[in-house]
C-alpha cells in the first residue's frame, strides 16, 4: 500500500533470487525483532537471578519479624513491612470506593458523549502520567500544609499533630496516585457486564440504582479485585510520593496512630543502598529488603493476572 | 404474565399482595436480581410460604407489584447523589494537583523576599557569579551565595531521557513486533505476562540495581571516569519504559485489520515486506503513542535518576559524566529546605515544569491513541 514497487520488482526478479531474497528479509526480520525480545528476557532474568541469589538466604523468621539494628547492618525489616501494610491498608480504604463510583458513573450513568463523561475521561488518562515525584509535591502542598495545617487551626489551636508528614497523608497522596489503576480496572469489568443483565433486571422494575448494586456490581467484583491488587502492588513499591509525605528513614517505635510517620520498604531499600555509611556491611540486609519487595508485588500482580484471566474466561462462557 | 395455578391458589389462601421478605428464598434480602433468580428455569421465583403451601410459587408479575408499592430505601438516592459527586475525583485531583504544585511556586513570580534570593530572569539565564571567570549557569542552591540556573538539571534530563529512548524504543517495538508478527500464540501467551513482570519491578528496585550492579559492571566495560552516570541511569530507566512501549505497540500491530496483510501477500510481497511496508505504517500510530507515553514515563520517573545518575548538576553534552535530573533535585533537596524559602519555591517550580511537560507529552499519546482508535472502529 505504501509502496507498490517493492511486489513489482519482486515479478521481475527470476523466482530464485526473488526466494533467496524473500528467505533472507524474512530471517534478518525474524531474528532482529526476536534478538530484541531476547534481550528483554535476558534483563529481566539478570535482575531477578541477582536478587534471589544474593537475597535468599537473608530470608529467615528472624528477617522479618525484628527490626533494623546496629546501624542497620543486622536484624530485620518488621517496622518497614508494618508501615508498608498499614499505608497500603489506608490507601485502600480510600481508593477503592472513589475509584469504582468514578468507573460506576462513567459506565452506567453518564451518557458516553457528554462533556463531562469526556473530561473525567481525560483527567483520569493524565493522572495516570503525573510524574510520582509532583505527586509527593501535591501531597506535601495540599494534605500537609493545607488540609493538616488548617486542622491543627481548627481543632489543635495551631499545635502541631496534623500539619507534618504522616500516615495519612502519605496513604491519601498514594490513593490519588493509584485512582486511575481502580477506575481502569473497574470500568473494564463493568464493559464485560452482558447488557442482557441490566435489561432483564430494568425490566423486572428494578431501579437504576438496584441494578448496579445487586445486578451489576456483583459481576464486576473480580475486576475491582484485580484493579485493588494492582494498586496495592504499585502502592507498596513507590517511593516518591511519600518521600516528603510521611515516610521516615528509621523509626524506633512503630506508628500508633494516624499522624505518626512510618516505615516503607520501598523507602527502606533507597536508605540502605544511598545513605548507607557502610555499603558492605549493609548489603546482605539490602538484598533480602529486595527480594521481600519483589516478590510481595510479583505474587501480587501474578494475582492480578489470574483473577483478571478467569473473569475474561468465565464471561466469554457466557457471551 | 399470567400467574400459575399454584400461585393464585396462594394469594387466594390469605396470603398478602406485598409479601413479606422473609418469606422469600432469600430471607436476608430484598428480592435479588442476580442472574439466577431471573435466569431459574420457568421464569419464575420459588418461594416458600411460611405454613400455607410449601411448594407455592409465586410469578415474577407478584414480586414486581410488590416493588412498584414499595419505593426503594432512601440510602439509595444518597449513594446515587455520592457516585455522582465521587465521579468528580479525577477531574479534582488534576487541578488540585496543579494548583497546589503551582501554588508553591507562585512566590517566585510575585514574592520580594524570594526575589532577593533568585529571579527567573536569574535561573535561565548565565549570570556572572563572583570567582567565575565567565556568566555561566550553575546549580548549586546550598551555598553561601544560592545560585539556581536550571539549565544542567534540564540538559541532565534529556541525557538521561535520550539514553533511555535509544535503548527503550528499539526493544520494546522490536519485541512488540516479534511476539505480535512471529510468536507461535502458545509463546506469546507466555511472553506477554512476562514482560508485564517486568512492568511490576518498583522503580527503586530499578534504582537500587543499576546503583550496585550495573554501574559497576558498565564502569568496567567501558573504563568510564564517573561511576553513575547519564548511561547507567538512561540504561536501568529503559528498563522502566519498554513495558510501556511494548504493551502498547503490541496492541497497535495487533489491531492492523488481517485484510491489510490478505492484500499484500496476494500481490506478491514476501511476508518481511509486508511486515514492513504494511503492517508496520498502519501500527505506527499506536506506536508513537507507545513512545510518547513512555517518553512521560522517562521525564517524571525519580527514584531510577535519584540512585543512578550520580546527581552532580554540570552542563555538558558528554554522556558518561554525572548528571542532575529535574525530579531528582526535587526528591534529595526537598527534605532539608525551608518551608515557603527560596529554595522551596524554585523546587516547586521545577515541579511545576515537570507536570506542564508531562501533561502536553501525555495528552498528545492520549489523542494519538483515541484517534486510532475512533479510526479503527469506522473501519471494522
Amino acid at each position: 500500500m505504501s509502496d507498490l514497487a517493492a511486489p513489482a520488482a519482486n515479478l521481475r526478479a527470476t523466482p530464485f533470487v526473488r526466494a533467496l531474497r524473500n528467505r533472507m528479509g524474512d530471517i534478518a526480520l525474524a531474528v532482529s525483532s526476536g534478538a530484541a525480545i531476547l534481550i528483554v528476557l535476558v534483563i529481566l532474568a539478570v535482575i531477578l537471578g541477582d536478587v534471589v541469589i544474593h537475597g535468599a538466604s537473608r530470608l529467615s523468621p528472624r528477617f522479618f519479624f525484628t527490626a533494623p539494628e546496629q546501624g542497620m547492618t543486622e536484624g530485620g525489616i518488621f517496622p518497614a513491612l508494618f508501615g508498608t501494610v498499614a499505608m497500603v491498608l489506608l490507601m485502600t480504604l480510600a481508593v477503592v470506593p472513589v475509584g469504582v463510583a468514578t468507573a460506576v458513573y462513567l459506565h452506567e450513568y453518564a451518557s458516553p458523549r457528554s462533556w463531562l463523561t469526556r473530561t473525567v475521561r481525560i483527567a483520569v488518562s493524565n493522572l495516570a502520567g503525573v510524574p510520582s515525584i509532583v505527586f509527593g509535591l501535591f501531597g506535601l502542598g495540599f494534605f500537609v500544609q493545607f488540609v493538616g495545617a488548617g486542622m491543627d487551626r481548627v481543632f489543635h489551636g495551631g499545635q502541631r499533630v496534623w500539619g507534618q508528614p504522616a500516615l495519612l497523608w502519605a496513604a491519601l497522596t498514594m490513593a490519588v496516585l493509584t485512582l486511575p489503576v481502580v477506575i481502569v480496572a473497574t470500568e473494564e469489568a463493568l464493559r464485560a457486564v452482558p447488557r442482557d443483565l441490566r435489561e432483564a433486571s430494568l425490566a423486572l422494575g428494578a431501579t437504576q440504582f438496584q441494578t448496579v448494586y445487586r445486578v451489576v456490581l456483583p459481576q464486576a467484583v473480580p475486576g475491582i479485585l484485580t484493579g485493588t491488587i494492582l494498586a496495592i502492588s504499585r502502592g507498596a513499591g513507590e517511593v516518591a510520593p511519600i518521600l516528603f509525605t510521611g515516610v521516615a528513614y528509621f523509626l524506633p517505635t512503630l506508628p500508633r496512630s494516624l499522624h505518626d510517620q512510618f516505615m516503607h520498604l520501598g523507602n527502606h531499600i533507597y536508605v540502605l543502598s544511598t545513605q548507607s555509611p557502610d555499603v558492605d556491611a549493609t548489603k546482605p540486609l539490602l538484598y533480602g529488603t529486595v527480594l521481600v519487595l519483589l516478590i510481595l508485588t510479583f505474587v501480587l500482580n501474578l494475582a492480578a493476572v489470574v483473577v483478571r484471566s478467569r473473569m475474561r474466561r468465565r464471561l466469554m462462557g457466557v457471551a | 404474565m399470567s400467574l400459575p395455578a399454584s400461585a393464585e391458589g396462594a394469594l387466594e389462601g390469605g396470603l398478602p399482595f406485598v409479601t413479606e421478605t422473609s418469606h422469600l428464598r432469600h430471607p436476608s434480602d430484598t428480592p435479588r436480581w442476580s442472574s439466577d433468580a431471573v435466569s431459574s428455569s420457568d421464569g419464575s421465583i420459588p418461594m416458600t410460604v411460611g405454613g400455607v403451601d410449601p411448594g407455592a410459587r409465586v410469578s415474577v408479575g407478584a414480586q414486581r407489584a410488590r416493588l412498584v408499592l414499595s419505593s426503594p430505601p432512601r440510602w439509595h438516592r444518597i449513594a446515587e447523589i455520592m457516585i455522582r459527586v465521587l465521579a468528580l475525583s479525577a477531574i479534582a485531583a488534576v487541578v488540585l494537583i496543579f494548583a497546589f504544585v503551582a501554588r508553591e511556586a507562585l512566590p517566585l513570580f510575585t514574592s520580594h523576599e524570594v526575589h532577593k534570593e533568585v529571579t527567573l530572569r536569574q535561573m535561565w539565564t548565565a549570570q556572572q557569579w563572583p570567582g567565575y571567570d565567565a556568566p555561566d549557569h550553575i546549580w548549586q542552591p546550598v551555598s553561601e551565595i544560592p545560585k539556581y540556573g536550571v539549565w544542567p538539571l534540564l540538559v541532565g534530563t534529556i541525557k538521561v531521557t535520550l539514553v533511555a529512548m535509544l535503548f527503550g524504543v528499539p526493544l520494546g517495538v522490536g519485541s512488540a513486533l516479534y511476539v505480535s508478527q512471529y510468536a507461535r500464540p502458545r509463546a506469546r501467551e507466555i511472553i506477554k505476562p512476562v514482560v508485564e513482570l517486568l512492568a511490576g519491578i518498583p522503580s527503586v528496585v530499578l534504582g537500587f540495581f543499576a546503583l550496585m550492579v550495573m554501574a559497576s559492571w558498565i564502569q568496567d566495560a567501558f573504563g568510564l571516569e564517573s561511576r553513575l552516570n547519564a548511561i547507567v541511569a538512561g540504561l536501568a530507566l529503559s528498563f522502566a519504559i519498554i513495558p510501556v512501549i511494548f504493551t502498547i505497540s503490541e496492541e497497535a500491530f495487533g489491531a492492523v485489520p488481517r485484510s491489510y496483510v490478505e492484500a499484500s501477500i496476494a500481490l506478491g510481497a514476501a511476508r518481511w515486506q509486508t511486515i514492513l511496508r504494511v503492517v508496520l505504517p498502519a501500527a505506527s500510530p499506536g506506536i508513537a503513542a507507545g513512545v510518547a507515553l513512555g517518553l512521560g514515563r522517562a521525564v517524571g520517573e525519580t527514584m531510577i535518576v535519584l540512585m543512578a545518575s550520580g546527581n552532580a548538576a554540570i552542563l555538558s553534552g558528554v554522556f558518561s559524566e554525572s548528571v542532575r535530573t529535574l525530579s531528582a533535585t526535587i526528591a534529595a533537596e526537598l527534605a532539608e529546605v525551608v518551608f515557603g524559602g527560596a529554595h522551596y519555591t524554585v523546587l516547586f517550580y521545577l515541579g511545576t515544569l515537570l507536570f506542564l511537560v508531562t501533561f502536553v507529552v501525555n495528552s498528545a499519546g492520549d489523542w494519538i491513541i483515541n484517534r486510532m482508535k475512533r479510526r479503527l472502529g469506522v473501519a471494522s
